[in-house]
């Protein structure tokens, strides 16, 4: 049985102006008939299934569209076309770091940013010592969050986020957060979370490690699907030609 | 129910978080927050009760009814016009319902006006005003004003993404609201039709409720209270319409 499926998902964005000119300018401008917006599809036309316990690894170079992609399978965007079709819970690890309260203190923020996940507050209560231990922030905790470093700030999304239990994980970058030692720490706990059996996808510019733990793989390239398969190692060696220069595409 | 439930630890920890951010966890903070209507007060007291307060009884309950149900309006949906593009950088990694984000920020909004509102209830009673059973009956334009709150600040917040300068318009129009409201003065001896143009304004509906019950200690007709229930239910409705509308199209304009 699939756990997602992709079905022909074309996102569009829409560009322009339209950002900055505010209500007076706006209605100036309909009025001369000189407002314009430019499209764009940062994503068309993806089709994919996964099934349970899958780790889909996918690739592409920057504006390939795959923050894009993720954001309409974690439900925050709709498609503009076709759909998404998912069972179970979802969560999505995005770029975390960002969206805390620099005014409230470390333990505060812990707490919102738990709520916001989803987390119970029975969960948080019984969890919060060993988020704070993991990230190493136990003399911060109440601080201002503003005053950590932007690694601390990173570390702490990543323990409150690493705790998430779902169905489908999506992973945008998240595995590399941290100086060196934390690194290895959070990459052990993103590999304990995988292997707990939740279907997994994971955006990465590693080859290296899509190679070594993905089993199907989705190769983006300016919003279009240009190869998915379980033939991991295949793709891989295209991408990395593709990458050098060697192959066209 | 149960979606509910769900959310209500998120609802409590964003409500924490607007409430410390506006208070900044000062002392004066709050007491600042109830201060500032007062002094307000006491200015308008001084300079338009030689005007108007010979012919208006009871002016000093008169002129705090318009001036703490009017400030409860711009500050529940000037807080709330921000409630959308503040959270932005959370609701564009985070699947969660928007409209929490404005609830919570009404909620201190609120906590301020209950506040305001019992200093308000000893100025009655320093006025010689008896209290009775009829003043239970102010909960109904306090719910309806809530429900117009929110729906203002549904739409303002929805705005904001798209025309920043709604900022600015909405000043203006605070500004228009303001005078009709007839805080200070009394719209009695103008012509009936100018008469019937304030009551095309929600805030005046209310206040001229709160007023009524309290100052004359009638219980308004039941139009009146079919026309404030009318507001609520229009402006809230539209609100919501609006979340429900462009509820995945925020993300591109933010």
């Amino acid at each position: 049985m699939s756990i997602l499926k992709v079905q022909n998902v074309s996102i569009k964005y829409i560009t322009g102006d339209f950002k900055s000119i505010g209500l007076k300018e706006y209605v100036v401008r309909r009025l001369k008939n000189n407002y314009k917006v430019n499209e764009f599809w940062a994503n068309k036309n993806i089709t994919f299934e996964l099934e349970r316990g899958d780790m889909l690894g996918i690739i592409g170079t920057n504006g390939a569209g795959k923050s894009t992609l993720l954001k309409a399978i974690s439900g925050i965007m709709v498609p503009s076309e076709g759909r998404v079709k998912r069972v179970g819970k979802i969560a999505a690890l995005l770029e975390l770091a960002s969206g805390f309260d620099g005014d409230l203190t470390v333990k505060e923020n812990a707490y919102l940013r738990g709520a916001l996940l989803g987390y119970t507050r029975k969960f948080m209560d019984e969890t919060y010592d060993q988020i704070i231990e993991f990230a190493e922030l136990k003399e911060f905790e109440d601080r201002p969050f503003k005053q950590l470093s932007s690694g601390m700030k990173s570390r702490l999304a990543f323990s409150i986020a690493s705790l998430v239990k779902s169905d489908i994980l999506i992973l945008d970058e998240v595995l590399s957060v941290g100086d060196g030692a934390f690194r290895k720490k959070s990459e052990a706990k993103m590999k304990e979370i995988i292997t707990g059996g939740a279907t997994t996808i994971l955006v990465s510019h590693s080859l290296h490690q899509v190679r070594s733990m993905c089993n199907k793989i989705l190769w983006l390239h300016k919003g279009k699907q240009i190869n998915f398969g379980s033939d991991v190692q295949k793709i891989c060696d295209d991408y990395q030609a593709f990458l050098d220069g060697k192959l066209k595409i | 129910m149960n979606r509910l439930r769900q959310y209500q630890f998120m609802f409590e920890e964003l409500v924490k978080r607007d409430f410390k951010q506006k208070y900044k966890r000062t002392a004066l903070g709050m007491l600042w927050s109830i201060l500032s209507p007062l002094l307000m007060m006491c200015v308008l007291a001084t300079i338009f009760g030689n005007f108007f307060g010979k012919s208006i009884e009871h002016y000093i309950v008169y002129l705090f009814s318009g001036q703490v149900i009017f400030n409860y309006y711009t500050e529940s949906t000037n807080g709330g016009m921000n409630a959308l593009m503040s959270n932005a950088k959370i609701f564009t990694k985070i699947n969660v319902p928007k409209y929490l984000f404005l609830f919570s920020k009404n909620v201190s909004a609120l906590i301020n006006f209950g506040i305001i509102l019992l200093v308000y209830f000893v100025f009655v009673w320093l006025d010689g005003i008896t209290f009775t059973w009829k003043f239970l009956t102010l909960v109904y334009p306090i719910v309806c004003l809530i429900f117009i709150n929110l729906g203002m600040g549904l739409i303002l917040s929805a705005l904001f993404i798209f025309f920043r300068d709604i900022e600015y318009l909405y000043r203006l129009f605070t500004q228009v609201v303001m005078y009709g409201c007839a805080i200070f003065y009394s719209i009695d001896r103008l012509p009936q039709h100018i008469q019937n143009v304030f009551y095309c304004n929600p805030i005046f509906v209310c206040i001229t409720y709160f007023r009524s019950v309290v100052i004359n200690d009638t219980i308004p007709e039941l139009w009146l209270h079919a026309l404030l229930a009318g507001y609520a239910i229009v402006l809230f409705g539209a609100g919501c319409y609006v979340y429900k509308k462009y509820n995945y199209k925020f993300l591109y304009y933010v």
